[in-house]
């Protein structure tokens, strides 16, 4: 095993890096940690806020929700994804490339229009209830929209795309050997697909299970336009105090629970792609 | 008594015929070597056995078993691919314990049985290391004992040593060889390595162009390869073009344009008098003889113990010879002479 020599750029290199990193700073870091100063020392120091936040039950049903929610939309994503990158990976060029494109045209349209057109299909005199009603199968128009239903179709919809990649990545680099050797051992197609093919597509299951969640726990637009009261997520609730209220050191807490928490994700998943990446060697690094 | 019988056997893709109708019987524990170049068909043959083809016509029987349309799974078969193919998410003894669980035994038997199949491969104590820790020798030995511990009524390998590094290769050659004698199974290897074919095999298939060339020991091959594909194919090799002038008792005659004296040697099949031939001389059979051919040492190549010195004869015919140290002429004007009875007059192919 030879080892992979690293680049390192030299000195001169380094300075290009001096305007992004400004940029990077200005931008990024400097809002970034306003954010967590004005919910940590405003109005005075302390973790006044945060204890608004635990002392009120709509806060916690509202983070409770958020996540539950992000669960469910991971949950969905990946049943739906699973299928469809399998067969993708076994797919002839032709017909992968094809089944890609389908996969990512949609990210040629912006979230906010995509979930318009979810509540235009999906209203009370929208498309779909038009034709189901006209077509005799229901009497009432069907409520798809402004409940939870409604989020989870349109969120699953939009992040499905993350959950398939990461899936197709590693399940295209699987070495078809692996699975004719467990067959010849005796193995029936079932325990194949449980004890083999499963296992090996786990790093593509961590990735796009981490994308999905993290991204959907700070989805705004769409809960906002699909959900009703009830679906409140917790973009909505900060969003309300930034502009409603003007609680800017509250709104400021709710965003730092949020990055805490994709951080402690992010960080979970470091581990397990590592513990994974051990297992498989070189090769998945 | 008769493990593996192939009958009539053969693959064609469309019109390409990969592999020519082929009858093999192959006995219990024997170790055959399916020897060949790129594209003989060799692995195709391998994986008409293992189930990964389906052959176009003909029988596989094993263990008494037809088992042409079988599934893999079904075919009770050892395979030890050339990439290993070993499960990464899984440990050592879970690898070799996989087609053990598959059978449903009792994790009892189980535990007694990997420790076992281990010992055997020399990887005892390797139990709980991981896939990735080990080294591509001990890779390959893990594969060897997981293919072997569900007791297969033939072991197939494709080139298990090709990852290899030239020194290991030897030594797991050697290893493969003892194991095999110790606990004789049948065994179908298939190689492009003459080497590894002559080190581990009872006898030998070559294979050219989806066809058994010839069939036998390593030495039987080395010494009357069937024609000059063979010969060619197994060990080094000087093969003289010229024609057939006399037939009989089994023993040729053949004419070398440029060469005063005819070469005599053993017949091989499908010789015709007037038709061109090839006579094999093997370099080590081409020595000096105090008035033999006279010949004028053109190189010295020296390797190690034995020296090859290619050889200039008066008509411009050239000969190799491999001598040892010791019997390396130190006049570069020479006279040589090899014995007919290690001569062979092959068809030409």
């Amino acid at each position: 095993m030879r080892k992979r020599r690293i680049w390192t750029p030299g000195r001169g290199y380094l300075s290009l890096l001096i305007l992004p990193g400004i940029f990077f700073c200005a931008f990024f870091i400097w809002p970034l940690g306003t954010v967590v100063y004005q919910g940590l020392f405003q109005p005075r120091f302390g973790f006044g806020n945060y204890a608004t936040i635990l002392a009120s039950t709509t806060h916690i049903r509202v983070l409770m929700f958020t996540f539950r929610l992000a669960g469910e939309v991971t949950l969905l994503c990946l049943l739906i994804a699973y299928p469809v990158a399998y067969t993708l990976s076994r797919a002839g060029e032709g017909m992968l490339r094809v089944g890609l494109a389908i996969v990512l045209i949609p990210f040629w349209t912006s979230v906010v229009i995509r979930t318009y057109a979810w509540s235009a299909l999906f209203q009370r005199h929208g498309l779909v209830n038009d034709l189901l009603v006209q077509a005799g199968i229901v009497d009432e128009p069907i409520k798809f929209i402004y409940n939870e239903v409604g989020v989870l179709i349109g969120m699953t919809q939009i992040l499905l795309p993350f959950m398939i990649l990461p899936l197709l990545n590693a399940m295209r680099r699987m070495d078809g050997t692996l699975l004719r050797a467990a067959e010849v051992l005796g193995a029936n197609p079932v325990r194949v697909f449980v004890h083999i093919y499963l296992p090996l597509s786990m790093p593509g299951v961590t990735a796009g299970v981490l994308l999905v969640f993290i991204s959907a726990v700070g989805f705004y637009v769409t809960p906002a336009v699909l959900g009703g009261p009830q679906q409140m997520m917790i973009a909505v609730l900060i969003e309300q105090y930034v502009t409603r209220t003007l609680n800017w050191p509250l709104a400021s807490a709710l965003a730092t629970i949020l990055l805490i928490a994709t951080t402690l994700l992010y960080l979970a998943y470091e581990r397990a792609t590592r513990r994974i990446g051990g297992m498989f060697g070189a090769e998945a690094t | 008594m008769t493990a593996v019988a192939m009958h009539g056997l053969c693959k064609r893709f469309g019109a390409v015929e990969v592999l020519a109708p082929l009858d093999l019987e192959i006995r219990q524990g024997e170790f055959i070597s399916l020897l060949g170049p790129s594209g003989s068909g060799k692995t195709t043959l391998l994986n008409i056995c293992a189930g990964y083809l389906e052959p176009t016509a003909g029988k596989l029987i094993v263990g008494g078993r037809d088992i042409t349309a079988l599934p893999r799974r079904g075919r009770n078969i050892g395979m030890v691919f050339q990439s290993y193919a070993l499960f990464p998410h899984l440990d050592v003894f879970e690898n070799v314990a996989y087609g053990l669980r598959v059978r449903r035994m009792t994790s009892r038997e189980i535990a007694q049985r990997v420790p076992e199949v281990l010992r055997t491969v020399r990887m005892d104590g390797f139990e709980r290391r991981a896939i990735h820790s080990l080294s591509g020798g001990q890779q390959q030995r893990v594969a060897l004992a997981r293919a072997m511990v569900i007791e297969p009524d033939i072991l197939l390998m494709d080139e298990p040593l090709g990852a290899l590094d030239r020194q290991l290769r030897k030594d797991v050659q050697v290893e493969i060889r003892r194991m095999h004698l110790a606990h004789p199974r049948t065994t179908l290897y298939v190689t492009h390595d003459q080497e590894e074919a002559l080190v581990m095999s009872d006898r030998i298939a070559v294979m050219r162009a989806g066809r058994v060339v010839q069939m036998g020991s390593a030495a039987d091959l080395y010494e009357r390869p069937a024609d000059g594909f063979v010969a060619r194919f197994i060990g080094e090799s000087n093969l003289l073009a010229g024609t057939v002038e006399k037939l009989s008792g089994g023993q040729a005659a053949l004419a070398v344009p440029g060469l005063r004296l005819r070469v005599v040697g053993h017949a091989g099949v499908g010789l015709e008098v007037g038709a061109r031939a090839s006579a094999l001389l093997r370099p080590e059979h081409v020595r000096p003889k105090p008035g033999g051919l006279a010949a004028r040492v053109a190189e010295r190549i020296f390797l190690g113990e034995i020296v090859a010195l290619r050889l200039l004869l008066p008509g411009g015919v050239s000969l190799w010879s491999r001598l040892f140290g010791a019997d390396v002429p130190y006049s570069d004007e020479i006279e040589i002479g090899w014995d007919d009875a290690r001569v062979s007059i092959l068809a030409e192919t």
